[in-house]
């Protein structure tokens, strides 16, 4: 049977590709709806999710930056907090009933809309069809479906926190039975509804996206682009959406489930239940079986937001440190490995929830042997940089970045990871602490890297360095004075999720440093800000490309024109000889993946 | 020397083509199905955990046992079996029309996707008599002393363990049963009629494209491929869901 369609595929592949090489030569035809709204160009839709994610990164980033000033400050009003929350903020002081809205939606924003969304959806877009040396995505179709899925997704939950009622309260992991009861809070009614319609949306994008990035890299690579010819962004990127296809459809069963026990009487979750004085009728439920099927999702979606990163940072140390990525096959194994493991060790969310402590001991063990594949690819980019002859842009100030913070957030999951151990230091800041340096900070680290490195392949300009600089030192010095002395506060047992603490005595050694800890969060913030002010000035008055190789990278898409039309390459697509890291080699400071392997040159 | 053995042979992998010798569309369809296994497998999953966490669980032999028109007649799994029968007919002349695209004949494919539609409407209406019926039901079960006509439904179950010796108008009187039994069983089985139903209306689709010649100008038939791929998934997936539901 396969034998018979294969020469349809050639035909239809051809065809294929003559039609953007046609699309590319009647240029003038594109209307601005269809070059910039409904663009089927992967690079357009990259810039579209990184737009989107940006704007979702200044709400989710204010909301902290607002409740924080509340931790900082219990007993100060802020007028500047009624005017942001209304009735909400009523006399300048959060409801404590918001507090909870206002981390829920923090978390579910940063996680899924910019983090998920904002670095896949922009990366593997834009990446991918470049990198592999491909016309555009396998199907450019549901690619622009897929970020109009998220863009509907982005409208729901935005609405919701317009809704009488508030938006979505039960924490970004909404567990049941808070969420499935509108009576049980505020933020259970409408708002959750909302959330869940949103999510259920966002999955649909997820998974569009994830289908096209796998078939791309799979089917779509250029002559000679083998698998092991892939620079590690496509690899990251390849496990990233595997992982998304598989663990994004059980989250979508759980909500589904989650709608019925809200709506239409059912018990899957619920048993038992006393609340407003009122006896349910619901049983034999149970809560354990929701927070399986959030985890199952929920701990993949840490490498979803970390590999994106990983493989960004891989090829912007190598390129930067004029040296060739060390272990190129170990990354790859780790990568696998880290793919494998994210399947194998959700419970450890649940240590302390109701979970069969023996079942907690394999779990982990699982989590422990994460470790190893972390540290092999840390270890290997120490070793890539290590006696490099680095250029410091301020993209490799942020890869060097995100390996720092990996490693130091990386470290304390070994303490969480242990279930003894993590009966201490559960729902604390500690807590806080680990998991927002090691994927929140990192992989906003390795984003910020990949906006930098590859902003003048996608607008032919560059960004400022100054400020880039400022940026990178402001935000990571900042970083680490925000979430290091949470670890203290987490080890001496402050609870996290709770808005005014000065009730406990124990906990007044902590006052003034949760005033610093707001003051420098503010400022972090602010320079953010000023790294959007960078992004948006450099598109339209940055310094201009003068040559299509800016890094002196070997990869393909430093091959295509500065601005690239729909097609990516005017002639043919390139033929690609070698693998992407032969930096320094035979006297060369780089050599392209597009020339071919010379006589006498030595074996990488 | 080496270089001389593989000249040979294909290099799969080496870029330029597709490394499974498939277009796109089917690649895409194998991974959707993967996600999709997912979905199912979550919801098949938390059933097993609930149902075996549940001290008493409903004998599908006396929950379906009804047959259409034949009154109070006790024929269990008799109707679930025409049902399974049917969606399998239809994988069937499913596969009877990719082979007929295989070989360009378009009457073929008409012919054999028609067949396919109509057991996949076929199967559907089934499903809707029995969620009826079910729904609809009258069964005496004793809440708080007193006796209540119920019907399956999300919140109620009338399948409970009987009351020895009570019987209500000849039929044997119950107490309630676990209410998780109606949730997963119109749940999951809703889920997968909701593929079905989608399955028809793309195979309604491409019937129309077929019709219009869409696929003889194209030179192939791939698209009743990948719709046969879904097809035979979500037939796949009936058989889980027949096995979980009605036969253990």
């Amino acid at each position: 049977m396969s034998n018979e369609v294969n020469p349809n595929i050639h035909s239809t592949e051809t065809s294929h590709a003559d039609l953007h090489d046609e699309h590319h030569v009647h240029h003038h035809k594109e209307t601005f709806i269809t070059k910039y709204v409904f663009s089927q160009d992967h690079k357009m839709i990259a810039k579209q999710f990184l737009a989107t994610g940006i704007i979702w990164a200044i709400i989710g980033g204010l909301f902290s930056v607002l409740f924080r000033l509340q931790l900082g400050y219990p007993d100060e009003t802020f007028p500047i907090l009624e005017t942001f929350f209304g009735r909400n903020a009523e006399g300048g002081r959060i409801q404590p009933e918001f507090y909870y809205s206002l981390v829920t939606m923090h978390g579910t924003v940063l996680i899924f809309f910019v983090l998920t969304a904002g670095l896949s959806g922009t990366f593997a877009n834009f990446l991918i069809p470049l990198q592999i040396g491909a016309r555009d995505m396998a199907s450019p179709f549901l690619n622009m479906l897929s970020y109009w899925f998220f863009f509907a997704a982005s409208v729901v939950m935005l609405s919701s926190l317009f809704v009488q009622t508030g938006p979505a309260s039960g924490g970004w992991t909404v567990y049941p039975p808070l969420s499935a009861l509108g009576q049980a809070s505020e933020g259970s009614k409408i708002g959750m509804d909302l959330w869940l319609i949103s999510m259920a949306l966002f999955v649909v994008s997820s998974l569009l996206g994830g289908l096209n990035y796998i078939t791309t890299i799979l089917n779509m690579r250029t002559k000679g682009m083998s698998m092991t010819r892939m620079p590690l962004t496509i690899w990251a990127l390849f496990f990233t959406a595997v992982l998304g296809v598989l663990s994004f459809p059980v989250l979508l069963s759980g909500f589904i489930l989650l709608l019925f026990d809200r709506h239409l009487g059912t018990s899957f979750y619920l048993s038992d239940i006393y609340v407003n004085g009122q006896i349910l009728p619901n049983e034999g439920g149970s809560a354990i079986l929701y927070q399986h099927l959030f985890w199952f999702l929920g701990h993949p979606e840490v490498y979803i937001i970390a590999l994106p990163a990983m493989g960004l940072t891989s090829e912007i140390l190598s390129v930067n440190s004029r040296k060739p990525i060390f272990g190129y096959m170990a990354m790859i194994g780790s990568l696998f490995a880290i793919t494998i493991l994210a399947f194998l060790v959700w419970a450890h969310h649940m240590f302390v929830t109701g979970l069969n402590p023996f079942l907690g001991s394999v779990f982990v063990l699982l989590t422990l042997l994460i470790a190893v594949p972390s540290a092999i690819k840390v270890f290997n980019w120490l070793t890539t940089i290590w006696r490099g002859n680095i250029r410091f842009t301020p993209a490799t100030l942020f890869a060097i970045g995100f390996v720092s913070v990996f490693i130091s957030g990386g470290l304390t999951g070994i303490f969480l990871g242990n279930s003894t151990i993590d009966i201490h230091l559960h729902d604390t800041k500690f807590v806080v602490a680990h998991f927002h340096l090691v994927m929140g900070v990192s992989s906003m680290f390795g984003m910020l890297a990949g906006i930098y490195h590859w902003f003048p392949k996608m607008f032919g300009r560059y960004m400022n360095n100054t400020l880039g600089y400022i940026h990178f030192w402001v935000t990571i010095t900042g970083a680490y004075l925000i979430f290091w002395p949470m670890h203290y506060e987490g080890l001496a047992g402050v609870p996290r999720r709770y808005l005014d603490l000065s009730g406990w005595t124990s906990f007044n050694q902590f006052t003034e440093l949760n005033k610093f800890i707001t003051i420098v969060s503010i400022v972090v913030f602010a320079v953010q800000l000023m790294f959007v002010f960078n992004y948006f000035y450099s598109m339209f008055k940055g310094r201009k490309l003068t040559t299509t190789n800016p890094w002196g990278a070997n990869t393909l898409e430093w091959t295509t024109p500065i601005n690239p039309g729909h097609g990516n390459w005017t002639g043919e697509i390139p033929e690609v000889h070698r693998w992407p890291y032969d930096y320094s080699k035979d006297g060369r400071e780089f050599i392209p993946q597009t020339e071919k392997v010379g006589e006498d040159e030595s074996q990488h | 020397m080496a270089q001389v053995a593989t000249a040979t042979q294909t290099k799969w992998w080496s870029g330029g083509k597709s490394p499974f010798n498939l277009e796109y569309g089917k690649v895409m369809m194998w991974y959707f199905l993967m996600s999709d296994a997912f979905t199912f497998g979550a919801f098949l999953i938390s059933y097993g955990t609930i149902r075996f966490s549940t001290n008493f669980w409903p004998d599908p032999n006396v929950v379906f046992n009804a047959f259409p028109g034949m009154g109070h007649a006790n024929l269990p799994l008799a109707f679930v079996s025409v049902m399974t029968f049917i969606l399998i007919l239809s994988s069937v002349t499913m596969v009877l029309a990719v082979h007929a695209g295989h070989h360009n004949d378009k009457k073929g494919v008409i012919k054999w996707l028609f067949w396919t539609i109509i057991g996949g409407i076929a199967f559907l209406a089934c499903q809707a008599w029995e969620w009826t019926h079910m729904i609809m039901g009258d069964l005496p079960v004793l809440v708080d002393g007193q006796i209540e006509k119920w019907g399956q439904t999300t919140a109620h179950n009338p399948w409970g363990p009987p009351v020895v010796g009570m019987m209500h108008e000849g039929v044997q009187v119950t107490t309630p049963g676990p209410v998780a039994f109606g949730g997963f069983f119109y749940g999951i089985t809703g889920f997968h009629g909701f593929h079905v139903f989608s399955g028809v209306i793309i195979n309604i689709i491409i019937l129309i494209m077929t019709q219009k010649g869409v696929f003889e100008r194209r030179g192939h038939y791939l698209m009743i491929e990948k719709a046969g791929l879904y097809w035979h998934f979500v037939d796949l997936v009936w058989v889980f869901v027949f096995l979980c539901f009605y036969l253990i």
